[in-house]
């Protein structure tokens, strides 16, 4: 009984690349115990994971794989627990990136691209990049066959992005939302228990901090029916 | 439709808001997060606190007050004021900034733009500029960088806009993001404080050279200015203090007003 009302234990995966403090606030107030931590073997007994990110791809998978981390981040992918990876997160996800040299974790299929910034957008003004703001986001399903981190949000939603690159998932199934900025950009991704945000929830007010609590709802479901 | 921001802007002084918001009715309106948190909730999209605490003792109060707001309030933070080192500004990032403001360090060492970038990520790293227009500019006498000397009538000053540099505020626009700067902040020492409107020339000028988002600041006295800010001065974001601060319009105006005029903004909340 105790198993099923006790905290979902949270890890958020420190790379020394990200804004952390917000990621764990906004997990701690939605009622997760937080582990912030560099340890594999506190991701191999999380009850869910964050993969949290800013800045460049290269640098992230560097510290990765000094921290020793690329295998066990994959390996806890692979053992079906869910993982929220937010922003510089959700691009790792991916085998390669246009931003740098080293491969990323490669679990979901596809590519990340530079914006173009030579093409003038619809008004005729040139992109600026980073894609900085606050943008809405169209969802590709309705709310009842969405991942349920995803459901609850209005579609046109607004969210707070920060990033010069955006990821091309090969399996369209794969994207859960887009936004615009110069032509449709990706969003959101799901992929099996593996869902991230190209958007920064932990700042994008109150629905951001909708899909933290989506989240820490949704991983105190699977522990408990993995209990049951 | 990327939205342009709204950013109140917060003057710090050892971890009190000075020239606090005054027309509602705050528990302490001296209160950084108390503040933050009203701002959050009229639907702001973004936070400036500006550290002017004359002291470096105080610095420590500034990571604690930027710990605390970024608890509870979870919109990007951005912290300028007194950072010179990258140690500084990863203290500040590590207490829950978003982005951090280089002023006065960058223009005495241009490195800690590219350092800061290449540490943290150029989508942290806000150039913000002090600009004046200052003619002709061969009054003044020239030691700097030949390649970023006055061209323009807008000269980057320091010292709340009392010392002039040798510095083009376009040129230094520019060499900033060659930098590594992700966004610049630009104020007109001429019409800051003035409630006059922005200078939309400035702005321009400035927008239309770089490749990264612009933030308007100085000069705000009605929406007519944001909006003027934004459609011709061609800037990306808003700063303003004391129009709302005293409560002359709310950040939920701001944006009705800014919409019905057809700008893209993330909606008000109320």
């Amino acid at each position: 009984m105790s198993e099923n009302i006790r905290k979902p234990h949270i890890v958020v995966i420190n790379h020394q690349a990200a804004n952390i403090h917000s990621v764990g606030k906004a997990l701690e107030r939605s009622g997760a115990e937080v582990e912030i931590t560099d340890s594999a073997e506190s991701l191999m007994a999380a009850d869910g994971a964050v993969l949290p990110g800013v800045g460049a791809m290269d640098a992230a998978m560097r510290a990765l794989e000094e921290l020793k981390l690329i295998e066990p981040i994959r390996e806890y992918a692979g053992s079906g627990r869910p993982m929220l990876s937010v922003c510089l997160g959700m691009q790792l996800l991916f085998p390669e990136s246009d931003e740098g040299e080293r491969s990323g974790l490669g679990l979901v299929d596809g590519h990340v691209a530079r914006f173009d910034v030579d093409e003038p957008s619809e008004d005729g003004s040139r992109l600026k990049v980073p894609h900085m703001g606050w943008n809405a986001i169209t969802f590709t399903e309705p709310d009842q066959d969405r991942h349920p981190v995803f459901r609850g949000i209005p579609d046109g939603s607004y969210f707070y992005f920060v990033h010069s690159f955006h990821c091309m998932p090969n399996d369209s199934q794969d994207v859960v939302a887009t936004t615009a900025y110069g032509g449709p950009v990706c969003a959101a991704v799901a992929r099996g228990e593996l869902v991230a945000t190209q958007f920064h929830p932990e700042k994008s007010a109150d629905m951001g901090l909708k899909i933290y609590e989506n989240f820490v709802r949704h991983v105190a479901e699977t522990v408990a029916s993995r209990v049951a | 439709m990327l939205a342009h921001r709204i950013i109140p802007c917060l003057d710090i002084d050892s971890g009190r808001v000075v020239k606090g918001v005054s027309f509602v009715d705050l528990r302490d309106a001296g209160d950084p997060a108390e503040l933050a948190r009203f701002y959050n909730e009229a639907g702001a999209d973004e936070l400036v606190f500006l550290d002017i605490t004359a002291s470096s003792d105080d610095r420590d109060t500034m990571v604690d007050v930027v710990r605390r707001v970024s608890s509870e309030v979870f919109i990007p933070l951005t912290v300028g004021g007194g950072l010179r080192s990258v140690e500084d500004i990863r203290r500040m990032l590590e207490a829950g900034a978003d982005k951090v403001s280089l002023n006065t360090a960058a223009i005495n060492r241009p490195e800690l733009i590219r350092e800061a970038s290449a540490e943290f990520g150029a989508q942290c790293i806000v150039l913000a500029i002090d600009a004046k227009r200052l003619a002709p500019p061969e009054d003044v006498e020239l030691d700097g960088d030949p390649d970023l000397a006055a061209e323009s009538p807008w000269r980057v000053f320091t010292h709340g806009g009392r010392n002039p540099t040798d510095l083009d505020a376009v040129k230094w626009a520019r060499y900033g993001v060659e930098m590594g700067a992700g966004e610049i902040l630009i104020t007109s020492m001429d019409t800051d404080g003035q409630k006059d409107g922005y200078d939309l020339e400035l702005l321009r000028a400035i927008s239309d050279s770089v490749s990264v988002p612009v933030i308007a600041s100085g000069g705000a006295g009605n929406l007519d200015h944001m909006y003027d800010a934004l459609h011709e001065g061609h800037s990306d974001a808003v700063l303003a203090a004391s129009i709302f601060h005293f409560g002359e319009y709310t950040v939920s105006e701001a944006k009705r007003y800014l919409a019905g005029r057809g700008l893209p903004v993330r909606p008000p909340t109320d």
